[in-house]
């Protein structure tokens, strides 16, 4: 195979991957580096390295349209993001240091766990009963967010563990190249009571600043070749642009189950390679 | 969020990482038609680890190769642009707190800032 064949057929994967992972909500950096090592081949370190651009590029661009329809909580994400940076950096160092067959059964574990909370629809708003976390009122986290029945209020709770919890998605994220958007929402939505649309929309922002985080580390170990990162990032960038706008009208939940099932096959496939120590 | 401040800062956050985005996806595409125009012919080879050339690795060594002559280093302009779009927009809320008077979110947003120059600048 030569780059004029390789470079389109990559290209594909990734529309694809960045299309579903926009659907279903998972984002497609998660999806994009098994796809290159199961399918093609492809050493993980560069598909890590791929991905992680690609990520920035996809959380980015999304971001632009959520911030200006005053979903995601600019204060939230900025004191979480000193969190999820830190956990990136040590993420990717410890990436850098561990073995790739490693590497490999950690992410299919946490594809397995992607895919299980992808084909699930999320469970209701919870509204934080307790007296206000007085840290969430010094760090004036109380916000609103527009609804179809208008504007509704917000109030935050638990904000050390949010904190806790944002350390270990970014530190996950820059071990394995993904966005982690996953475990940013779970940190939000369940630890901190955050309304689910605010907590995907404000992870959403995030993830591009933990990813560049541990990008300075990915590029100085050789991690990001442009002749893969290339058709990596334009290609999830395009395929989740079209994802977003196909959004509403979509059949999701049957997407979620066939999306899941795929996600998960991937997953078992990258542990045993893990496993047999291929990678 | 409260007041006219955060919101016109957030229109501005808004336009930067759209520009961004969009800025970076057309260098990596010029820088990926050029490549593919001159390597087009060879055999990708990713399935073995060796790591990208030594010079395409940091920022300096990438500005130094960019040209006609180096595709590669094109898209990795491309790449290190959309790189710093996210770093730009914390540096563009650092600016929005400040003439917010917002001390508090001054020092987080400093702290963000101060993480991300030592990932992107440090050798590593």
């Amino acid at each position: 195979m030569t780059n004029l064949e390789f470079t389109p057929l990559v290209f594909g994967i990734s529309a694809v991957a960045g299309c579903l992972g926009a659907l279903t909500g998972l984002g497609g950096g998660v999806v994009v580096t098994p796809a290159l090592t199961v399918l093609l081949g492809v050493d993980i370190r560069y598909a890590m390295g791929a991905s992680l651009v690609s990520v920035i590029a996809t959380s980015s661009g999304a971001a632009a349209a959520y911030v200006r329809e005053g979903y995601s909580n600019i204060r939230i994400g900025m004191f979480l993001e000193i969190a999820t940076t830190l956990g990136a950096l040590t993420g990717a160092f410890l990436a850098t240091r561990t073995p790739t067959s490693i590497l490999s059964v950690i992410f299919g574990l946490v594809l397995i766990h992607a895919a299980w909370q992808g084909s699930r629809s999320h469970p209701a708003d919870r509204t934080t009963k307790q007296r206000d976390d007085p840290l969430a009122l010094r760090l004036k986290f109380n916000g609103s967010y527009p609804t179809d029945a208008g504007t509704q209020k917000y109030r935050v709770g638990h904000v050390k563990t949010g904190f806790g919890l944002m350390f270990g998605a970014g530190t996950l994220s820059g071990l394995l190249g993904i966005g982690s958007g996953a475990m940013k929402v779970i940190a939000m939505d369940q630890a901190m009571h955050i309304p689910f649309k605010v907590s995907t929309t404000t992870s959403n922002f995030m993830i591009g600043v933990t990813a560049a985080a541990s990008a300075g580390v990915y590029l100085s170990k050789g991690y990001i070749e442009p002749g893969l990162a290339m058709p990596v990032m334009l290609g999830v960038l395009a395929g989740s642009l079209l994802g977003a706008r196909q959004l509403i009208g979509a059949k999701v939940r049957v997407l979620r189950w066939i999306f899941g099932g795929v996600v998960g096959l991937m997953a078992v496939e990258m542990i045993l390679t893990g496993l047999k120590g291929k990678i | 969020m409260t007041g006219w401040t955060d919101q016109r800062l957030e229109v501005a956050i808004s336009v930067l990482l759209g520009t961004g985005v969009t800025i970076s996806a057309a260098v990596v595409l010029l820088g990926g038609v050029c490549y593919l125009s001159k390597h087009g012919h060879e055999q990708p080879a990713y399935q073995d680890f060796h790591g990208t050339s030594e010079q395409l690795r940091s920022f300096t060594g990438v500005i130094h190769a960019a040209g006609p002559s180096n595709c590669s280093a094109i898209i990795q302009v491309g790449l290190l642009l959309l790189v710093l779009t996210p770093v730009a927009r914390v540096l563009f809320s650092l600016v929005g707190f400040g003439l917010a008077h917002d001390r508090t979110y001054v020092v987080l947003t400093s702290i963000v800032l101060a993480i991300l120059i030592y990932s992107l600048a440090a050798p590593h």
